[in-house]
């Protein structure tokens, strides 16, 4: 809410300076989020007359005026269109310094002679307008500093009201609150009742009571609005941030100002019999006043005549209903509208207004009938009418419910950590309006006021008294409660453990958006179907993840566009699965690299990164955590047929890694050969906490051999073989040497082992190793149809 | 006998001008072999009487010594200077760069989320994981933001269906840590969370801590003590703090946490938001079926790329998300 630090200071002025004041108002919690001169700043603008005006010899749109500035009278040429004779202007005089350092010399235009300028709005830093020069009421006092005429010594200042406070949508709010601050009385303007001169009054049926509890009209006669609403109104909305628009609609803005009331005026000769307050038929129509024409839903409060719909209740009038300047009879309008029935209902039409936004967060529902009086005296006051009475349709068992909260001394003391004395507390919930009703044992019985809707419990009253007291005034200790100990477990790795890891494999972390483009989540996981945002940012982001390769693959492609070919990723987070019933959210583990597999340099080479990297750093991975996971050999609809490996740990699938398929990557034109695992990282997490076992002081005995076998038997079936018939003192199993060639025949390869074997207790002898290593090799030849090659 | 001081010059200026070690060698077989010429020396004592052998041969003895110990003087020398050749030899470039992995690095974000988790992991907290595509009542009703509430357009959501959506901010956490357990509780949760916002200082997926302390006795000043302690923890430096009243639906009292961060051209503080916090508010208790006459709480909630820009000093939000890597590499 925007409003000008005057018009608050009419109401409560406290001692303090500007910037003091909006430091104590942001720190009892309405933030201020800016202030802003009201003028540009100037020097030497005083109000002048334009005396005579005559047209410029050599030049049409110019004209040559002579100019009352209160001491002499000066020639200044001008080439505003509405400069005449008598007019009231702001007036530059020669030495003068307008917004922007620019300043006012005698000078000579087409000839003539010019002392001093003739000012707009926009000249002056008032406004954006500059079409044509700003016009001052007859009565000012020429001569005079325009800054002490326009009381421009003033500044807008910018609260950001946090939704609760709907009580501070107004002057009169606010300086409540800075009363409150400063041990202050607020004095508003007088307000009574307007005595109607005639019996007109509208009729009114309310037939959606729950949505509008209280709906007040008045009709007022005879007016005439080709009366501009006065200067001091206009400067006082203009410096709230509201445009002025007529004196009804001026009026009707400024006690929503000062109030806190939306009201709303109707052209009574464009209502056909009378007004009714009901919820739209579903597919009626009303163009609004902002030109728009919606389609009304069956859950929107509507102020209808009989005929038709003519305002959405509590967000915008009818176009049609609008005053104008030929509004002769005005029908004022001043309700309570239940914030629940108006809730989203302006967004749903794509709307905000000042209107809504207060009926929303719930508008003092004891306010009407004053800001009915207040409007309708400021209306009379210029542009005169007759009024007559205020027809008053109330609700009661709808109106909220007038409220009590009890609040405990003790309760106090034990939330804000200070126990803060009687007489404080008594004085504070006062001057909020918050009344005692009554005094109790161990506290108070306070009165919620109607403007308070925010308030409806003991902790409310809390806040409010530390709010008020101060929460910077309020103690700092510790928290004593015990420390429960809890439970560590050893063999559960933390995430940050993995993280730690990669990084020191030379991946660097990446955070990418959980939704994904679905066109590059169906080319790396076509067999999933991602679910999707309702109401996504775009298009590209649009559904959530089901791998992190969708997100990772697109980083990648980011960085090879900005000249990085080589690229090692991992990252960890969610990936979003429906199932049947429901949303797996899973924690992953992913990673990319393409590139050279070590930094460039004279000693690394420039070899590319391949598979058996890959999957090296993932075994360490796996020794780290302390768990065996298997690679089998295994398709994927992402993966290089022949490149790609499944993960299981005890038979259950933690994961992939594999090589990109060649025709992904060329769909998602990245370069390079691209390598990419994803794991489970709930599967992976808990390991083993170690188990000390004797070290045998006995000799290892190596025996190596090698074998030709078929290319598809693959190096596990070869282990597991050996490991079958190598008898239980095998220590170790290693594949040396892997080499294919024409020499071994097409479709084989030659495969390199040694085999390690120790005994705890004894020192083993060449017969037992040589049986067990034969035994080895003939079940090598006889279950894999391997060669022994010499 | 009278050439033996000779054969002894003769020696010593041989050894000296012994260039190599097996020149060295053949000077001592020359000298001190079985046939050496100092060696042969031994055989004139026979000729002499027994009266004067003794003390010729001490002499030839002392021949031998002399030349001997030249001899290894110099081999001492001449090794020394192999060694020295080898080792000259070896020498390498130290100054190139070594072979192997570089280094990568965490993201900043998480570099930041685990400062945030140790502070609190020291002070006994737990860190506790939620679900991100969460439910209408985690998110809004349990943390009284009914359907009607304004609050709700405080959070731009997106949404799968009318109950289904992505959580908005890390508090559902709060409510799912107390559904489950019993208290007292000390937890934080640290996590993704969305706004469907996308601007110069809004990316649609950001980070929060979600932090939560429910005892029997605890107050407004215990959360003060905790978020200021956390705060200059985080930014090494005894920072002035203030707490400005404002509005969460779920706590009451609500603040919100400001730093001094630099100085207004006129010396006064500059003061920036970085925290919101507050006492967990009776409705939430009882949504949670918590006594809130027996427990009371405080829950606070920070935006992690908010803080890591003030750490780093980083000025552009979206940054975090573009994942490139001269940006990534600048903070391993």
């Amino acid at each position: 809410m925007k409003f000008s630090e005057q018009w608050l200071r009419e109401w409560v002025n406290p001692a303090n300076d500007t910037q003091a004041l909006m430091d104590q108002i942001t720190m009892a919690g309405l933030e201020v989020d800016g202030f802003e001169p009201v003028a540009g700043k100037f020097s030497g603008i005083v109000v002048g007359e334009v005396v005579s005006v005559a047209p410029h010899p050599d030049a049409d749109k110019l004209r040559v005026c002579q100019v009352n500035d209160g001491r002499e009278t000066v020639q200044v040429v001008c080439g505003a269109p509405n400069v005449r004779d008598g007019l009231k202007v702001p007036f530059a005089v020669v030495g003068a310094v307008l917004p922007g350092d620019f300043k006012i010399r005698k000078a000579k235009l087409r000839g003539q002679s010019s002392e001093g300028m003739l000012c707009s709005e926009a000249e002056l830093g008032l406004s954006e307008n500059h079409e044509g020069l700003m016009e001052l009421p007859d009565d000012a006092q020429v001569g005079q500093e325009l800054s002490d005429y326009l009381k421009l010594n003033d500044v807008t200042i910018d609260v950001d009201l946090t939704p609760n406070r709907s009580d501070c949508l107004s002057i009169k709010g606010i300086a409540r609150e800075v009363g409150v601050l400063n041990s202050m009385v607020v004095e508003g303007p007088e307000i009574g009742p307007v005595e109607a001169v005639h019996s007109d009054v509208p009729e009114i049926a309310v037939k959606a009571p729950e949505g509008c509890p209280r709906y007040l009209g008045r009709i007022l006669r005879n007016v005439d609005l080709g009366i501009e609403s006065p200067l001091w109104m206009q400067e006082k909305l203009r410096r709230s941030g509201i445009r002025s628009i007529d004196a009804a609609v001026d009026v009707t803005n400024y006690v929503m100002l000062e109030l806190g009331q939306p009201l709303h005026a109707f052209d009574r000769d464009e209502i056909e019999g009378g007004i009714v307050v009901r919820m739209a038929k579903p597919g009626e129509k009303l163009v609004l006043l902002d030109g728009q024409e919606v389609e009304l839903t069956a859950d929107t409060l509507v102020i209808a005549d009989h005929a038709k719909p003519i305002a959405i209740a509590g967000v915008m009038g009818g176009e049609h209903s609008g005053v104008s300047e030929r509004t002769r009879d005005l029908i004022l309008e001043a309700a309570y509208f239940d914030p629940i029935t108006l809730a989203g209902k302006a967004r749903h039409y794509g709307l905000h207004t000042d209107a809504s936004h207060r009926f929303e967060r719930g508008v003092d529902y004891e306010l009407a009938r004053d800001a009915m009086e207040r409007a309708t005296a400021l209306l009379m006051s210029i542009v005169g009418g007759e009024p007559g009475d205020v027809v008053e349709v109330v609700s009661r068992q709808n109106l909220p419910e007038d409220r009590t909260v009890d609040l405990r001394e003790q309760r106090v003391a034990d939330v804000l950590g200070l126990r803060i004395d009687r007489t404080t507390v008594e004085e504070i919930l006062t001057r909020l309006g918050l009344n005692i009703d009554k005094l109790l044992k161990n506290g108070w019985r306070v009165h919620v006021p109607s403007f308070r809707p925010d308030i409806s419990i003991e902790e409310d009253l809390i806040e409010e008294i530390g709010r008020i007291y101060g929460y910077n005034n309020l103690p700092v200790t510790e928290p004593t409660g015990s420390l429960g100990l809890r439970p560590q477990q050893e063999a559960v790795r933390p995430v940050s453990a993995i993280r730690d890891y990669f990084v020191s494999c030379g991946y660097q972390e990446a955070i990418t958006y959980s939704f994904v483009d679905p066109k590059v989540q169906n080319l790396v996981d076509p067999e999933q179907e991602g679910i999707a945002l309702a109401n996504p940012i775009s298009s590209d982001l649009s559904v959530m993840r089901t791998t992190l390769w969708s997100g990772l693959l697109k980083t990648v492609a980011y960085n090879q566009n900005r000249q990085q070919p080589r690229i090692r990723l991992f990252e960890t987070g969610l990936s979003f699965v429906k199932e049947a019933k429901r949303i797996e959210q899973q924690p992953m583990l992913a990673g990319v690299v393409v590139g050279n597999q070590l930094p460039e340099n004279w000693a690394n080479g420039r070899r590319s990164a391949d598979f058996f990297d890959v999957k090296g750093e993932l075994e360490s991975l796996f020794q780290l955590l302390g768990i065996e996971v298997q690679f089998l050999a295994s398709q994927h609809p992402a993966l290089h047929p022949g490149q790609t490996a499944e993960l299981l740990r005890d038979g259950e699938h933690v994961g992939w890694l594999g090589t990109l398929h060649p025709q992904v990557q060329k769909k998602l034109e990245l370069n390079g050969t691209i390598l990419m695992f994803e794991l489970f990282l709930n599967s992976i997490v808990s390991g083993y906490v170690p188990n000390f076992k004797d070290i045998s002081k006995f000799p290892e005995v190596r025996r190596d051999l090698a074998i030709i076998i078929g290319s598809g038997v693959g190096f596990a079936d070869v282990e597991r073989v050996a490991k079958k018939h190598a008898g239980e003192h095998l220590t170790a199993l290693r594949a040396f040497d892997v080499y294919e060639g024409e020499s071994l025949g097409e479709g084989n390869r030659s495969l390199a082992l040694s085999l390690f074997w120790q005994h705890p207790e004894r020192t083993l002898n060449e017969v037992e190793v040589h049986s067990l290593f034969n035994g080895v090799i003939e079940a090598l030849q006889e279950e894999l149809g391997a060669t022994l090659r010499s | 006998m009278e050439n033996l001081d000779q054969l002894v010059q003769d020696g010593l200026a041989a050894v000296d001008s012994a260039d190599s070690l097996q020149a060295l060698d053949q000077i001592r077989v020359e000298y001190l072999g079985k046939k050496g010429v100092i060696t042969q020396q031994a055989k004139t004592l026979g000729k002499l009487s027994a009266e004067e052998r003794p003390a010729a041969g001490q002499k030839i003895n002392e021949a031998k010594g002399q030349v001997e110990q030249a001899i290894n003087a110099r081999r001492t020398d001449l090794e020394r200077a192999a060694i020295e050749q080898k080792l000259a030899s070896e020498t390498i470039d130290v100054t190139l760069p070594g072979r192997g992995q570089d280094l990568g690095g965490l993201h900043p974000v998480t570099r930041t989320l685990q400062r945030i988790e140790q502070f609190f992991a020291r002070a006994g907290y737990t860190v506790e994981q939620g679900p991100e595509i969460e439910d209408d009542y985690h998110n809004f009703e349990a943390l009284n933001i009914p359907g009607h509430h304004p609050a709700r357009a405080m959070h731009d959501t997106f949404y799968f269906n009318p109950g289904t959506l992505l959580r908005t901010h890390t508090s559902p956490v709060q409510i799912r840590t107390m559904e489950d357990g019993k208290p007292p509780f000390r937890m934080i949760c640290p996590g993704r969370v969305y706004r469907c916002d996308s601007d110069m200082t809004h990316t649609p997926m950001f980070h929060q801590v979600e932090g939560l302390l429910v005892e029997k006795d605890v107050s407004f000043a215990d959360l003060k003590s905790t978020v200021e302690e956390f705060l200059r923890v985080f930014f090494e430096r005894d920072l002035e703090v203030r707490f400005r009243p404002s509005y969460f639906p779920f706590t009451e009292p609500s603040a919100e946490v400001d730093i001094e961060w630099g100085r207004e051209e006129d010396g006064s503080i500059k003061w920036l938001e970085v925290m919101g916090c507050g006492m967990v508010h009776p409705k939430v208790f009882e949504h949670c079926g918590i006594d809130a006459e027996e427990y009371r709480g405080f829950a606070f909630g920070l935006g992690v790329e908010r803080l890591a820009m003030l750490r780093y000093g980083v000025n552009d939000l979206r940054m975090f998300f573009e994942n490139d890597l001269r940006f990534l590499r600048q903070f391993r």
